[in-house]
């Protein structure tokens, strides 16, 4: 585990300002993730979920402890470094999908490699490779708009893992979907996380994905309440 | 150059609110040159005809001449010395005389100014072979602005009353031998021009002069005690006037920009109100903010591209078709103190087309800035998930 450690959060505290005071939205928090876990935050509404997820994604920073991501203290970082790390290692999966709605699915996956400045044919290859991986190669050509949710959430998935990232973050990816549909995008992250030993860190409150997890960490007020390893996973 | 392809994208695929945008803007791009191209197409006719008819290619004063002045004229007069003659007898100078009179066409009575000027002269476009005369006959050219404010046609008679250098009334009858017809009022209204040697003899200003018309081959200067005049001082009036129709124009055209560029920005304030969220998921997919305010400036200023494309569409032709069959001037513009043709042409110059281009660029650049400078401040987190900031 030490040696194959790539997110060390150590004492981490998040507040936020709110009104004249503060709000505390994480308090205290350690954890380290290793490569290729399959992991998920869980808890209700409100416990620090998506905070957590979202300084590991270096969209935000701690305002005490670090935290640390492929060795990089995401608080040190300027906004080019923290961009690059983003663009480079980290991908991202949102409840609502965020594909970009004038862009075809192919231009929406092959968004983070143009500005890794790779050639059109470098972008097509790994573009229709990731299409592939999600089984939606026939709708390189389609708008968002005429994907169905399961559908845009398996654009949303080959986004995040085009470019081969070590991490991708999950946030609420099976909120917007249906029972069949929450299994199949389950199903196609985990297969990428066995094959390509991509970390999943989710951010759920969804009992169907804590099924396939093999680690849930439950946060409560802003604390780590559990951190259990479930041998046995669906997956 | 990838702000410039996803922006275009973006822009594309904003569709009608895109193109709204683009049709008045382009319409102001095209407004501009349109308006531009006809103050220089005028201030080039008006130079040409100017020069042609009335300063030539500038003027050598006697120092006391003041041409807005007319109680100068009387004393505005010396002989013209070996140095200058010789310039004039190889057709650089051109001496003018000038006094005042009065004629009575039809027995009514009018201030006029008497010019002479040699006969032969080759500056000016004056047809003044026609006031080539034997024995007492004095022939008189007239402009067509003249002719019709006096009642006056070719072959008429007119007795016209002027005093001579010592302040003697004389007066004598003129033939209209010509009327001539120019764009240049100055030529023209309240004028009479009779050849130089018989003005002379008729106010005893024998071998004197006015002032001096030079031609092309005049490199400048002063002679002794003419004062030269270039151009820049002989056309400042109508410099003057071209100017403050420039400004006129400007603000009409400005006016119009502003509409455009504000419905930009309004639609770049809008758009960053509404896609808080593909902000969010640029960050997150590794842009930083500030490319992002990159992209959606570029985004914005993209109008401006595509207005101009749009309006060199239908703005070329049509420019076109106007610089051949010119844009006629109604004859109330005559009124105006300087010349203006039946007909201008615009002129559309290179530094015209570039200066309106970067006009059109440079402002939608920056109204589309104004607004996207606030993702900047945006916290990606809040974008993300559409929390208005």
């Amino acid at each position: 585990m030490e040696d194959s450690r790539i997110i060390s959060i150590n004492k981490l505290t998040k507040r936020y300002p709110m009104g004249s005071g503060e709000f505390t939205a994480l308090t205290d928090i350690s954890l380290d993730f290793g490569r290729g876990e399959y992991s998920g935050f869980v808890g209700p509404s409100g416990s620090g979920k998506t905070t957590l997820l979202n300084i590991i994604g270096s969209l935000d920073s701690p305002s005490e402890g670090t935290a640390e991501i492929l060795g990089y203290d995401i608080s040190r970082l300027t906004h080019k470094q923290s961009a690059q790390l983003r663009n480079r290692h980290i991908g991202f999966i949102f409840q609502t999908y965020n594909l970009l709605p004038v862009y075809t699915v192919f231009e929406n996956v092959e968004f983070a490699l143009l500005l890794q400045g790779l050639s059109f044919t470098e972008r097509k290859k790994a573009v229709m490779e990731a299409l592939e991986w999600v089984g939606l190669t026939d709708k390189a050509k389609s708008k968002p708009a005429q994907l169905s949710g399961g559908e845009s959430q398996r654009v949303a998935i080959a986004r995040a893992m085009v470019k081969h990232p070590e991490i991708v973050l999950a946030d609420e990816p099976s909120a917007n979907l249906d029972a069949k549909n929450s299994h199949h995008i389950l199903q196609t992250m985990k297969k990428l996380n066995e094959e390509l030993k991509t970390t999943f860190i989710f951010a759920t409150h969804d009992e169907k994905v804590m099924q396939h997890l093999n680690r849930i960490i439950s946060l409560k007020d802003g604390q780590v309440e559990k951190d259990e390893m479930i041998p046995n996973s669906k997956s | 150059m990838v702000a410039f392809k996803l922006a275009f994208r973006n822009l594309i695929g904003a569709g009608l609110r895109t193109w709204l945008n683009v049709i008045v803007l382009s319409f102001a791009f095209f407004i501009i040159i349109f308006l531009n191209g006809f103050i220089d197409g005028w201030n080039r006719q008006a130079r040409k005809d100017t020069m042609n008819w009335e300063t030539g290619n500038g003027q050598l004063w006697h120092p006391e001449f003041d041409r807005y002045d007319p109680y100068t004229y009387q004393d505005a007069h010396t002989p013209v010395t070996d140095e200058v003659m010789k310039l004039v007898k190889s057709n650089v100078l051109t001496p003018v005389l000038i006094t005042q009179a009065t004629i009575y066409p039809q027995g009514r009575m009018e201030s006029i100014i008497l010019k002479g000027i040699d006969p032969d002269q080759k500056i000016l476009l004056l047809t003044t072979n026609l006031l080539v005369s034997e024995g007492d006959d004095i022939p008189a050219l007239i402009g067509k602005r003249m002719a019709a404010s006096s009642r006056l046609k070719k072959d008429d008679l007119m007795l016209v009353r002027w005093r001579d250098k010592n302040g003697t009334f004389d007066a004598v009858e003129l033939r209209i031998a010509g009327v001539f017809d120019c764009n240049v009022p100055t030529v023209d209204n309240g004028q009479i021009w009779i050849a130089l040697d018989k003005l002379q003899k008729m106010t005893g200003m024998d071998g004197e002069a006015t002032f001096f018309i030079a031609g092309k081959s005049y490199t400048g200067g002063d002679i002794a005690e003419w004062k030269y005049k270039d151009l820049k001082f002989l056309l400042s009036d109508m410099d003057k006037i071209i100017q403050s129709k420039k400004i006129g124009q400007a603000i009409i055209y400005l006016l119009l920009l502003c509409i455009a560029l504000l419905a930009i920005f309004d639609t770049q304030v809008l758009s960053i109100f509404r896609r808080q969220k593909e902000i969010g998921t640029y960050v997150a997919l590794g842009m930083t903010r500030y490319q992002v305010v990159g992209i959606f400036t570029v985004e914005g200023a993209a109008h401006s591209i595509l207005a101009i494309i749009l309006g060199a569409i239908y703005g070329i032709p049509f420019l076109l078709l106007l610089n051949k069959t010119g844009i006629p001037m109604p004859i109330a513009g005559d009124q105006m103190g300087i010349s203006i043709a039946e007909k201008i042409f615009p002129a559309y110059s290179l530094g015209l087309i570039t200066f309106s281009i970067l006009l059109v660029v440079i402002t939608a650049t920056i109204v589309s800035y104004l607004p996207a400078r606030k993702i900047a401040k945006m916290n990606p987190t809040d974008a993300l998930k559409g929390k208005l900031q």
